[in-house]
């Protein structure tokens, strides 16, 4: 990648196959960017995923704005549609794990987790912006631990302080002699690896994501000279099936990290059994 | 590509984020949020729970209008069955009046013609007395006539005259009786 900070490409141009110069593979440093503004040195800089995220947001708040903003009793369109995303995820994912009662409250919450996480994962095959800002891991980290500080307050809240100890290491007194061992390992797994998880599930999802069409966009260029062009179709077909495959993967992985979210937000209002 | 770049790829860890980054995360996750969380969602659920009421108060609009439909439905069929009842109970008292009524006349009828035959019976029962009893004394008279210019003697004397003639007629009356 070069130094020009108004480079949108991840890769150089002007190489080809059987013209004396490797194939430039896509790596970590794919997801490193020159800042637009500021210098990387310092921690006061402004670069192209910071840019997608912040757009990414005013997409979907635009989009909701115009959707909800005057809304009707017999919707147009674009309500329709909006009320239908906001719908599944209401029903279909808090409703589901929370019921209508608890869940209330976590419904905006969740809904917008719902639709940041899509977008951030969007932009990964729109146009010029091709890049997931997901599969930075500060992204992830930053939702993972609201959900975590949300989970954690709330069992505190729910059960108190011997109660949140017994409800993390899920204390149960007929496992016995494992009792221990099951506490500590639950210990961990909730408290610590937990939101690691959580976060890492998005992150690398999206990140193998981008790399694999990274790695295919690169090859059809790279290939394009010489015998090599027939083998670049190919590559090029995998792109386009890639994409498809990804645009899928965006949607599955938002809705994982909500479920997970509402998942983990039931077992803190759980009744200890 | 750039050696700073390199550099950096080779010593930066894909899973430390960087602060700047988590900050503008944040940031932008927060406007998300905010903006749904505090207004849109919001609005939204008055205009769904809007849309509820206005389609189960239609539903319920829809059974109320039916229930009285055929609650209608219900009084007009009684009252057309007790006005059918009525009708045939109004049938059957006039056809019992109208043959107590015929039978009434009958009778009146039959009465009254006896009633008249008897009168008529009466009637020439009593002419036929009267004009008896004339005959009787233009046929004593004239007898008496007859025998007193028979006889020639005037058999003037009422009393006597009056006493023949009806021992006469008596004995006329005796034999027409034994003729019978």
């Amino acid at each position: 990648m070069s130094a020009d900070p108004t480079q949108v490409l991840a890769f150089e141009t002007d190489c080809h196959i059987f013209a004396n110069c490797g194939f430039p593979a896509p790596g970590l440093h794919s997801f490193l960017f020159e800042p637009l503004w500021g210098d990387a040195n310092s921690n006061v800089y402004f670069n192209k995923p910071m840019l997608l995220a912040l757009l990414g947001s005013i997409i979907v708040v635009g989009f909701f704005w115009a959707a909800f903003r005057r809304p009707k009793v017999v919707p147009g369109k674009l309500q329709m549609v909006a009320e239908a995303g906001y719908d599944f995820i209401r029903r279909g994912v808090v409703y589901e794990t929370l019921g209508k009662k608890e869940g209330e409250k976590y419904v905006p919450l969740v809904v917008s987790l719902f639709f940041f996480i899509w977008m951030m994962n969007l932009w990964s095959i729109v146009p010029v912006a091709q890049f997931p800002v997901t599969s930075i891991i500060a992204y992830p980290i930053v939702l993972a631990l609201v959900v975590y500080v949300l989970w954690v307050s709330l069992t505190f809240k729910r059960h108190g302080f011997v109660g949140f100890f017994k409800n993390v290491t899920g204390y149960d007194k007929s496992l016995g002699a494992v009792l221990p061992l099951s506490m500590t390992i639950e210990f961990f797994s909730n408290l610590l690896v937990r939101p690691f998880t959580h976060a890492v599930r998005l992150f690398a999802n999206m990140f193998a994501g981008h790399t694999l069409l990274l790695l295919f966009t690169i090859a059809s260029w790279y290939l394009l000279n010489g015998i090599g062009i027939a083998y670049a179709g190919v590559s090029f077909i995998m792109t386009i099936v890639m994409t498809a495959f990804e645009l899928f993967v965006q949607a599955l992985q938002a809705y994982v990290f909500v479920l997970l979210t509402c998942t983990y937000i039931q077992g803190a209002l759980a009744e200890h059994h | 590509m750039s050696p700073l770049l390199t550099i950096a790829a080779e010593t930066e860890n894909p899973l430390v984020p960087p602060i700047p980054e988590i900050v503008i995360g944040l940031l932008a996750f927060v406007i998300v949020f905010g903006f749904l969380a505090w207004k849109l969602l919001p609005n939204i659920n008055k205009v769904l729970e809007e849309r509820r009421e206005a389609i189960e108060g239609g539903i319920e609009k829809a059974e109320a209008a039916q229930t009285e439909a055929h609650s209608v439905l219900e009084q007009y069929k009684a009252q057309l069955a007790e006005a059918r009842h009525e009708a045939a109970r109004l049938r059957q008292e006039a056809q019992e009046q109208g043959a107590s009524l015929i039978a009434e006349m009958r009778a009146e009828g039959q009465r009254q013609r006896e009633e008249i035959i008897a009168a008529g019976h009466a009637q020439i029962e009593a002419d036929r007395k009267a004009a008896a009893s004339a005959l009787r004394q233009d046929v004593g008279k004239l007898a008496t006539e007859l025998a007193g210019k028979l006889v020639g003697e005037s058999l003037e004397d009422h009393a006597r005259q009056s006493r023949v003639i009806d021992r006469f007629l008596g004995e006329l009356e005796e034999k027409a009786e034994a003729a019978r």
